[in-house]
């Protein structure tokens, strides 16, 4: 089959992972702009990963026949520093512009601090204006109710932004409803150990339904899996959904919500 | 290709994941276990993560069709004032409550 992993980090995975994907039938992906594990000292920093984003990676893709897009923007964990947030800004549209730049992401919440929240609303604010398609990080565990609730009331009281262009992810079963419920996309991500499983993101398929679901490995430097989208299809195929059903999911829903980039083709 | 949809029934979801599920909660025990049997057992049973996780072990048998969602609510934080601040701050997978003076 033949699958779209749309949230995953590949400058931390080795370029066997590109390989391996390929082969398995993963030929487009989308990288999120994130935390690298550090808290960055300055905006020069972002300039050269937002450069490596926009440039190195898709080239090391191209090798192995996988087409690379990115998201830009600045991570809700280094968004506590507003000086160095508002330099990470005023470099974004320049990176923004590039060929394989699919709009502004992964933004959101951590720990839904004031500070978190005001360079979330200025994130916006500049996804607002351009008319970008938004890719949001909801906070992890005790955190991503509350998290996810603020930031849907941000998004939804902008009128300039189309619920139906934004994504929210690292949905969980207690946030999908009301994430379905208001008009946007979900994401559900495969993380071994601290997150979702395959089997629960099919629970979720089958509870939730096929439309605006993407399914992500969101594979980073951390215990991840880059086949993760690929185990989590033959979940829902050995439970007897069928193969349209799961080309839906894994390979349509994906395009869909990325092709409103008009930047974006999938392979 | 086009198959109709055979969806599996009750019986044979059970038979699909038994063993595995088995195991999962004999991980919780002996976990729970390991807790019991090490120097400081009382310090670890009183303290939030732990009394979150027996909650969610209740919820196991008290919410027939919607246990999922109902222990992810009850590891959830329920309020809705932002942070003053985040900094030195991470997820610790439960909720301990409000915040007041001297926590
Ligand atoms: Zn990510």
């Amino acid at each position: 089959m033949k699958a779209i992993d749309p949230h995953i980090h590949m400058v931390s995975r080795t370029t066997d992972d590109y390989l391996k994907m390929a082969i398995s039938g993963i030929h487009t992906v989308a990288e999120p702009a994130f935390w690298a594990g550090f808290d960055r000292s300055s905006a020069d920093s972002f300039r050269d990963y937002f450069h490596q984003l926009t440039v190195t990676e898709p080239a090391r893709a191209a090798r192995f026949g996988v087409r690379h897009y990115c998201w830009i923007g600045l991570n809700s964990k280094e968004s506590e520093n507003l000086k160095l947030a508002e330099d990470v800004l005023a470099i974004m549209p320049e990176f923004i512009d590039r060929p394989t730049a699919l709009g502004i992401g992964e933004v959101g919440l951590n720990k839904n601090s004031r500070n978190e929240i005001a360079v979330l609303e200025k994130q916006l604010a500049l996804a607002a204006e351009r008319n970008e398609l938004i890719l949001i990080h909801t906070p992890h565990l005790e955190d991503k109710l509350k998290g996810t609730r603020i930031i849907m009331d941000i998004i939804r009281a902008d009128a300039r932004i189309d619920p139906a262009r934004v994504l929210i992810d690292h949905a969980e079963e207690h946030t999908i409803g009301e994430i379905k419920d208001r008009g946007f996309w979900f994401g559900l991500t495969l993380y071994p150990n601290s997150k979702g499983s395959p089997e629960r993101a099919i629970d979720a398929v089958e509870i939730y339904g096929t439309d605006r679901i993407c399914i992500n490995s969101s594979a980073d430097w951390s215990v991840s899996d880059p086949l993760s989208v690929l185990k989590c299809a033959n979940e829902m195929r050995r439970r007897g959904h069928p193969e349209p059903a799961v080309n839906q999911v894994f390979y349509e829903n994906p395009k869909s919500f990325l092709g409103q980039c008009p930047k974006f083709q999938a392979d | 290709m086009n198959d109709p949809y055979r969806p599996l029934t009750a019986p044979q979801v059970l038979d699909l994941y038994f063993i595995e599920n088995r195991s999962r909660v004999l991980d919780i025990a002996s976990f729970l276990d390991r807790i019991d049997r090490y120097a400081g057992a009382d310090e670890a049973r009183a303290e939030y993560r732990y009394q979150a996780l027996m909650r969610t072990l209740r919820l196991l048998v008290e919410s027939p069709g919607d246990r999922t969602r109902e222990i992810q609510l009850s590891l959830s934080d329920p309020t809705s004032e932002p942070l003053d601040s985040a900094v030195g701050l991470k997820a610790w997978g439960a909720w301990e409550g409000v915040p007041h003076e001297g926590n």
